[in-house]
């Protein structure tokens, strides 16, 4: 059963490559240029493109926000159907930006970005935009496919809530079994393991938060199609890794800094190198958080898109025999890197706030 | 390079979603969950003292039930050896007793059988002196129906005394 979950998965996937990018049938002139497709595919967009080319193809234009001076609320198809506007990048490289029209007017969208046109136009040098950005509150994929996660995330946990409301404190059943031993096993072996027995009761919910957010995220991102690349993006991974700090900073106590500012057993001569090198750990440590879970995610990807690439690049299905296999492979390893990555951020997290709440051995 | 820029928009939502997300299902499903498991991790771990206690309360009973056995046992066996010891003497007495009783009659029968035979001699006895008697008195009768018999027979009297 699961096998054939994966092969659809693998199936959906491979599929879900016809439509990236500037993979359109041997017609056109355009060169298949695989990091501009794999880009396209692991950053956010303002637009949910399915199929068929960059321009043209079937998208969900989803909702654009702007704020600036008043807030604006529009489709993006004003910018995917604006006006496209080419410049002249580098000595051979053309560059464009589209700018929009109807109620997008007087705005650009370039590289994905959002910017306010001046004089009408847009200012670029050496490909970077100089022209001032409006706060940009979109609904992009990533923020689309987030609430979509957090839904199903919702619709899994309070379905298994009815079922202990219907049926009282006994052995789960249908999905609570399913949500129950993973709601254990971070209370028990993340909460419990590394954050003080009378304390930890109060970081279970945030540790099972974004565990189960996580998780939830990993592996609907994972999914061709429906799957945006949301815990490979650092700005995800960036707020997440935050939290972390900023509960560890606000629960820690006295034994904590103590740690930091006086490390016992150190000499006092070491001091002066120790405590510069204690306060940057208070933030490497959610730092490598972020860059772990973003790395991890993203690199599934980037290999998932790569792999299947070899087709496109070789511009023959033969290659499918090599590269759909190896994809295959990839997209398992990719499933349990979803649990793991889930796993990891959710203890480190657990550690640094143990780490925190830890009270002086004598 | 905007791959690992961080974006505003994506910021602003993901913290709304997040914090919205940690508050709810805090309060609607993990508080409830983690409730009802702890509930039911303390209603097995009752259990599993109930059957322990259970368990320990039989093993007592089980022991006090040989303790009571072993001494009924005892019991028994003491209340056969008395028996046995009674009719043991019992037999003994009786044994006894017969033995005791038969000695008396033998004893009995033997005085009677003692005294009869005295009797017996005796009236033999006295029988015997007056046969002799009669015997006596025919044999004087005749010794002393001549003279010549009468002076013989002083003279042997005499001649007996003399000798004496």
């Amino acid at each position: 059963m699961p096998l054939k979950i994966v092969h659809i998965l693998a199936l959906l996937m491979s599929f879900s490559l016809f439509s990236s990018g500037t993979v359109y049938a041997g017609e056109t002139e355009e060169e298949f240029n695989v990091g501009e497709m794999i880009m396209h595919h692991i950053k956010d967009a303002h637009e949910w493109h399915l199929w068929g080319p960059d321009h043209g193809g079937t998208s969900i234009y989803l909702p654009v926000i702007l704020v600036d001076g008043t807030s604006k609320v529009f489709s993006s198809k004003h910018f995917y159907h604006g006006k496209e506007v080419s410049f002249e990048l580098s000595k051979d490289e053309e560059g464009h930006y589209m700018e929009g029209v109807g109620p997008a007017k007087g705005y650009a969208l370039y590289h994905e970005k959002i910017y306010k046109l001046k004089n009408g136009q847009m200012i670029i040098k050496d490909g970077h935009a100089e022209n001032a950005k409006p706060l940009d509150l979109s609904i992009t994929k990533n923020v689309a496919f987030m609430f979509m996660s957090v839904i199903l995330l919702l619709v899994i946990l309070f379905s298994s809530v009815k079922f202990y409301k219907k049926n009282g404190a006994v052995a789960p059943k249908g999905i609570a079994k399913f949500v129950e031993p993973l709601v254990v096993f971070v209370r028990d072996d993340i909460a419990k393991e590394n954050i003080d027995a009378h304390k930890y009761k109060k970081y279970t919910p945030y540790l099972l938060t974004i565990f189960f957010f996580i998780l939830v995220c990993n592996l609907l991102g994972s999914i061709p199609l429906i799957g945006a690349n949301l815990t490979g993006n650092i700005t995800v991974t960036m707020f997440l890794a935050l939290c972390t700090l900023l509960i560890t900073l606000f629960s820690s106590n006295k034994n904590y800094w103590k740690h930091i500012y006086a490390t016992p057993g150190v000499p006092m001569a070491l001091l002066p190198i120790m405590i510069p090198i204690e306060f940057i750990g208070i933030f490497t440590k959610p730092f490598a958080l972020m860059i772990r879970l973003f790395a991890n995610i993203t690199a599934g990807h980037i290999i998932i898109l790569a792999l299947i690439s070899i087709i496109f690049i070789n511009k023959s299905a033969a290659w499918g025999a090599l590269s759909v296999p190896m994809a295959l492979f990839i997209s398992v390893l990719e499933l349990l890197v979803a649990f793991l990555q889930a796993y990891l951020f959710t203890m480190l997290s657990a550690l640094f706030i143990g780490a925190a709440v830890e009270e002086a051995h004598h | 390079m905007d791959l690992i820029l961080p974006d505003f928009g994506l910021l602003f939502w993901t913290a709304l979603v997040f914090v919205l997300l940690l508050f709810v299902i805090t309060k609607f499903i993990w508080k409830p969950i983690l409730s009802m498991v702890n509930e039911r991790e303390q209603k097995i771990a009752e259990s599993l003292e109930l059957a322990e206690r259970t368990k320990e309360e039989m093993k007592s009973l089980q022991a006090e039930n040989e303790n009571i056995l072993k001494q009924a046992r005892a019991e028994r066996d003491g209340m056969l050896k008395d028996a046995r010891e009674v009719a043991a003497k019992m037999v003994e007495d009786a044994k006894t007793g017969a033995k005791t009783e038969s000695e008396k009659i033998l004893a009995a029968a033997r005085q009677s059988i003692e005294s009869e035979k005295a009797a017996a001699v005796a009236e033999l006895k006295t029988q015997v002196a007056s046969f002799a008697l009669e015997i006596a008195e025919k044999v004087i009768r005749g010794e002393l129906s001549s003279d010549d018999k009468q002076k013989m027979l002083a003279e042997k009297l005499a001649g007996d005394i003399n000798m004496n």
